[in-house]
């Protein structure tokens, strides 16, 4: 017999995978009833995807074990019943979707800019990362790198911006756009709640305005109207006048969006530091902005998300992003119809990043929440 | 003027829109003089030591620091916060920053010390307030007191010649309100010329040079504390030490 005093294990029911099944999903039978309805969606639509995504989709070669050059040598073409994603369309014209036209002999440019950029970002993002300082000193100069590489110049042979394509000005529109949008927002955001009515009137009426206008309208207006604004015989890059656009929007969300951190700094902040004798700036860049934007981060990713995605539009000013690349491979004749595995793949891309950015946020979230305690009190 | 003042409000007026704050306003300090303001909620106390380093802006009037009058010129306000250290009802610690990044702040940016300089002196302003071994901590992980401590050794960093305490007691539980009680008198037995406003009763009697009581914006009896509890002049007065003392 036992000891009566002496601690016994749960009843099995409360833990390990039965326990949990319970508790979670058939607590009461309205929620056994929607959760036997969601297994039952899933088992028939999980299978499905994956069959037709990977087991019986094509990758290079068709069921006949023969390399696919268009579209008739699909599986699904040959036989719709049994056949999968044709995904060939996506492997021979890998090419075009990662960098659109960049000559072939220059392509370790990208390449090597892609890497480079994993680097400069990285560090950035976790302040707990080894060598964090010297990798920083990196991040500020790959801009300028960045440009030469990709563009030409210093020796390096130019590299015209309309051949720049696919995932190449995705990521640049959206990686510059939103660097170029975080200090410009923030100083829109310092402007408007500045003490000085003209600052803040003209800070305001800048945010309004782009917040009030259609994407695609600033990306016209920077296609069409600003070589009008350019002194006469300077020619404005296509891509950089796209660029210019997509920074002007996104620093006028970014702005609110770090207004908003700002106001939920207490005065006793401002005052602690002004009786302490910090000038304005000091003020701000010491106390303020760091406790607001910590606070925004959130929001901040939400608006960069929404950026990245919002790339796609350069489309209309007939700039080839990813999706522009997508839409030219399904225009071509030989591999008419295969839409589904084109914005597929598209969607997919998207989604890894836009993914990592909200994963990103969550970590961050958590970080601070677990981390110092923000109450003033 | 007197010769030997060091803070002089001279007919200072102020209004929050239409509601007149401080009116007629006349103070003189002399260095290392203590001095309490006391007074009911709404009487302008927080308002006029507030106007000494020029948190708040005063509309009509003097008022000169340390030979600085206080105008809308920066420079002099800069120069001005150099001078004058202050303390908060609400503490406002930055969170965002540990206990000893709290202190250097001000002497890294401002005084553009070396980083290890300041340090030590910030220790040694930890030290001084009796909470060296919080140095790494957050605010947020501290005790009222000792969060009210650590703003005190902020200030005090910036080697000010006067300090403002606006009711650095009033956000404290009972029991911490003593441990930083006695930092303060520490500080007024050092020659620190002081003015708190404060309904720490004890204190006053304990360190005040000087009672100040103030109602409705105005100055309305100044005295030395022990003719100020023994025997005011004002009736206001006598009113309001009997609300406070007999309870």
């Amino acid at each position: 017999m036992s000891d009566i005093t002496e601690s016994r294990k749960p009843p099995v029911a409360t833990t390990g995978i039965l326990g949990w099944l319970r508790m979670n999903l058939f607590s009461n039978w309205v929620n056994s009833l929607i959760s036997l309805f969601v297994l039952y969606i899933l088992f028939q639509f999980v299978p499905w995807i994956l069959n037709w995504t990977i087991f019986a989709a094509d990758f290079k070669y068709n069921f006949n074990g023969e390399e696919i050059i268009n579209r008739e040598m699909c599986s699904r073409v040959l036989d719709p019943e049994n056949g999968g994603a044709c995904w060939a369309i996506i492997y021979v014209r890998f090419y075009q979707f990662m960098y659109g036209f960049y000559p072939r002999e220059e392509v370790w440019r990208v390449n090597l800019s892609y890497i480079m950029l994993a680097v400069a970002v990285v560090p950035l993002l976790f302040d707990n990362f080894p060598f964090r300082k010297h990798f920083l000193k990196f991040t500020y100069v790959f801009p300028v790198i960045a440009f030469f590489l990709l563009n030409g110049g210093l020796g390096l042979e130019s590299v015209s911006t309309n051949k720049w394509g696919g995932l190449l000005v995705t990521l640049v529109l959206g990686c510059t756009g939103i660097a170029l949008a975080f200090p410009l927002g923030i100083i829109l955001a310092l402007g408007r709640r500045s003490n000085l009515p003209v600052i803040s009137m003209m800070c305001t009426l800048f945010i309004e305005f782009i917040r009030g206008v259609p994407l695609i309208t600033l990306l016209f207006f920077g296609m069409v109207m600003l070589p009008l604004f350019l002194p006469e015989g300077i020619d404005m890059d296509g891509l950089a006048r796209v660029l210019v656009a997509v920074t002007l929007f996104q620093s006028a969300y970014m702005a609110e969006v770090i207004r908003g951190g700002l106001q939920a700094i207490p005065q006793g902040q401002y005052e602690a530091a002004r009786s302490i004798g910090l000038s304005y700036w000091q003020m701000n860049l010491k106390v303020v902005l760091p406790q607001a934007i910590r606070i925004s981060i959130p929001s901040i990713v939400n608006t960069s998300i929404g950026l990245f995605k919002d790339t796609t539009l350069v489309i209309i000013v007939g700039l080839l992003d990813l999706l522009g690349i997508g839409r030219g491979a399904l225009a071509d004749t030989t591999w008419l119809g295969l839409a589904y595995e084109v914005y597929f793949f598209v969607s997919l891309v998207f989604f890894i990043f836009t993914f990592a950015m909200s994963r990103y946020s969550l970590y961050l979230e958590k970080k601070l929440k677990t981390g110092i305690n923000m109450g003033a009190d | 003027m007197s010769e030997d003042s060091i803070i002089s409000l001279q007919n200072v007026n102020k209004w929050f829109g239409d509601f007149h704050v401080l009116k007629d306003v006349d103070l003189e300090v002399k260095k290392k003089e203590r001095i309490v303001v006391c007074g009911p909620s709404g009487s302008g106390k927080s308002t006029m030591i507030r106007c000494i380093n020029r948190l708040e802006e005063h509309q009509e009037g003097k008022i000169i620091v340390d030979g600085i009058e206080l105008t809308g010129n920066l420079k002099n306000i800069d120069s001005v916060r150099k001078e004058v250290g202050m303390v908060f009802q609400q503490f406002n610690l930055f969170p965002h920053l540990s206990v000893k990044e709290n202190i250097t702040l001000a002497p890294i940016w401002v005084k553009k010390m070396p980083k290890a300089e300041a340090e030590e002196l910030a220790m040694q302003q930890l030290e001084i307030v009796k909470i060296p071994e919080q140095a790494d901590k957050y605010p947020g992980q501290l005790s009222g007191g000792q969060q009210q401590r650590v703003a005190i050794a902020r200030s005090l960093a910036m080697k000010p010649n006067i300090m403002l305490f606006d009711e650095p007691t009033s956000a404290l539980d009972p029991e911490m309100i003593k441990e930083v009680l006695d930092v303060m008198i520490d500080l007024a037995e050092g020659g620190m010329t002081m003015i708190v406003v404060t309904h720490e009763m004890g204190f006053a009697k304990t360190v005040a040079d000087r009672m100040v009581f103030m109602d409705e914006g105005r100055i309305v009896e100044q005295a030395v504390p022990d003719k100020f509890f023994n025997n005011p002049e004002s009736d206001r007065t006598k009113l309001f030490l009997s609300q406070i003392l007999n309870h």
